[in-house]
């Protein structure tokens, strides 16, 4: 009896401090997400979109960081996915047994978790040393460092996922291998490959360190790529560290922005995903 | 009958040059083949790029100082004389610090996940904790400086020094005045970024193990505790290790997060709750502000070292996590 008593206390006891732990995670995003919420919408105007990064002391928004930081992501996604993908195509249909395949998938895993900071600092050396200046575009190829291993992982992931069967049928018709990755392979995974794009859009989105010494920042607003070029994560990064009230209250105001946009882009991919893997 | 299969084929299409077609298909082909080649190779160069590049920047610096600036202290930007162990130091406890926290917690809300969420909430509260890991680092640093380190600073540190100001030795692990920022507060905030990789990946490793091993545990009257003791750990225990070191991977790299609360001190201080410095937060505050050669390559070089740990860290992480995955293929 006062062994079963025992082991019913541990197991009571183990399965409390679980239900703890999943209240303790999910009590951080609430915290994190309230705060934001109460320090970021006190600043949420109408100017914060109309109006340049101001001096200290004075009225200003975040148009030309927002201008800024869609200009590289756009740019960034536009090189970065289509290598990824491409890289991800020969791996999952051509290589999948290949020497190749296997250490491009290994080394890609260890990009995925690299530190995006010592991404910035090669993006450094190997641009903005030789070209003397920061620039946009050196912020943009940073980012477009990042995208490659979230696009490749996912078009691997999900061309794999498409039967073989499908592609055989094709094969059948005598259609070209081109034709059937193109028109049945790509066709059949479009969701996980949307998927793919939109999280590698979220996760280059909020980054800053990457862009602190490529991109750098700019006060002014600045469509040429080949000067310093201002985004939302590296003028809160500015901002928050100053002692201007009005300034860290803008950081507030980008922060909730950025977060925000972030956290619908991850879940829409979510959801994407999601209706893929009910199908299946 | 004849006549009708006579007249559909009458109007037949130009003859078509097969061996042409045939060949610009063949072509295509080839080059599409090329292609998605060329962008795998280019991945790898990648890489390789930045280990080159990372190698030689920090050339200046590692003819400077040779190996000495792993040990040594100084950060002497006026002499220019450096040394990379208080940023490796600092890089390292925050992540002990983070791990200590986030191993338990994150093997916990796997536990939760897989054994005792009611089915209807499983999917939304996995969603939530991963959400955790999708929150830009930029916002934890800016969370972390307005919002947490204040709280640290009024009403836990004040305790844990009082606490333990008797204690021989922890007096001095806990000693100094309570700055809010530091040691303690990178370590805990870094806890709160990875624990969803360690939740998600535990989650993951925790459903391969096969249903009939659980259904017989749970056969001969295993209590949750047992089940998840005697039978799913160690079945899972090389996937869990992998998640755990990848989330120690994460937190080695991370910088903003800790660039905001760490208090940027080059100084090796046995006290959790002093200001430190890390490696990466070291590059991120002073890279744009160094001048002359050595003090870049100095920088540079700390960013050789971390990315040479986190490989290391990482290549583990991934090989574990490979061999599991073999395990339930």
């Amino acid at each position: 009896m006062s062994l079963y008593a025992t082991r019913r206390r541990r197991n009571s006891m183990a399965t409390s401090l679980a239900w703890g732990a999943a209240i303790f995670g999910l009590t951080w995003l609430l915290l994190i997400l309230a705060a934001l919420l109460y320090e970021g919408l006190r600043g949420l105007s109408p100017a914060v979109f109309t109006q340049m990064t101001p001096p200290p002391g004075s009225q200003g928004g975040l148009l030309n960081a927002i201008a800024g930081s869609l200009v590289m992501t756009i740019i960034g996604v536009a090189i970065g996915a289509p290598l990824g993908m491409l890289a991800g195509t020969y791996m999952a249909e051509y290589g999948r047994y290949s020497k190749l395949t296997i250490v491009v998938r290994f080394i890609n895993d260890i990009l995925l978790s690299a530190p995006s900071i010592v991404i910035g600092l090669f993006v450094y050396t190997l641009l903005v040393g030789p070209m003397g200046h920061f620039s946009g575009i050196s912020g943009a190829v940073a980012l477009a460092l990042l995208v490659i291993p979230v696009v490749l992982r996912t078009t691997e992931d999900m061309l794999l996922l498409v039967p073989g069967s499908m592609r055989e049928a094709a094969s059948a018709l005598g259609a070209p291998r081109a034709l059937v990755i193109g028109k049945v392979a790509y066709r059949a995974a479009k969701a996980g490959l949307v998927t793919g794009i939109l999280l590698a859009v979220a996760r280059v989105s909020g980054e800053t360190a990457p862009l602190l010494f490529t991109a750098l920042n700019n006060q002014f607003w600045s469509s040429d790529l080949n000067a310093p070029m201002a985004s939302l994560p590296v003028v809160i990064f500015q901002f928050a560290l100053s002692p201007y009230k009005d300034w860290q209250q803008l950081a507030w105001t980008g922060a909730l922005l950025i977060t925000f946009a972030v956290l619908a882009l991850s879940i829409t991919a979510r959801a994407l995903s999601a209706g893929r893997r009910k199908s299946k | 009958m004849s006549e009708l299969a006579m007249e559909s084929a009458a109007p037949r299409p130009a003859v078509v040059d097969r061996t042409k077609a045939l060949s610009s298909i063949a072509l295509l082909d080839w080059i599409f083949f090329q292609v998605t080649r060329a962008a795998a190779v280019i991945v790898l160069i990648i890489l390789g790029g930045v280990i080159v590049s990372l190698v030689h920047g920090s050339l200046p610096a590692i003819r400077a100082f040779g190996p000495g600036f792993l040990f040594s202290q100084a950060w002497n930007p006026v002499t220019d004389n450096f040394g990379a162990l208080p940023a490796i130091f600092g890089t390292i406890v925050t992540s002990v610090i983070a791990m200590l926290i986030a191993v338990p917690v994150g093997i916990g809300i796997a536990t939760f996940l897989t054994e005792l969420c009611p089915h209807a909430l499983r999917r939304p509260i996995g969603v939530a904790i991963e959400l955790l890991a999708g929150i830009p680092s930029i916002i934890y640093g800016i969370w972390g400086l307005f919002v947490f380190a204040p709280f640290v600073q009024t009403h836990v540190q004040p305790g844990l020094i009082s606490l333990f100001g008797d204690v021989p030795v922890l007096s001095s692990i806990f000693a100094g005045p309570p700055y809010g920022i530091g040691m303690l507060t990178a370590g805990f905030i870094l806890a709160i970024m990875v624990l969803p990789f360690i939740a998600s990946i535990s989650r993951d490793v925790f459903e391969t193990v096969p249903p009939v091993l659980k259904e017989a545990a749970i056969g001969v009257g295993c209590t949750t505790w047992e089940l998840m003791r005697y039978v799913v750990l160690p079945y899972t225990r090389v996937g869990v290790i992998g998640g755990v070191m990848l989330g120690l991977g994460r937190a080695l790299g991370e910088t903003m997060a800790v660039t905001f609360v760490i208090g940027n001190a080059h100084k090796i201080s046995p006290s959790l709750l002093a200001p430190g410095t890390t490696i990466s937060a070291t590059i991120a505050n002073e890279f744009t502000e160094a001048v002359g050669d050595i003090y870049t390559s100095a920088l540079i070089e700390l960013g050789l070292i971390l990315f040479v740990i986190t490989f290391i860290v990482l290549a583990i992480a991934r090989y574990m996590l490979m061999r599991i995955e073999r395990k339930s293929a």
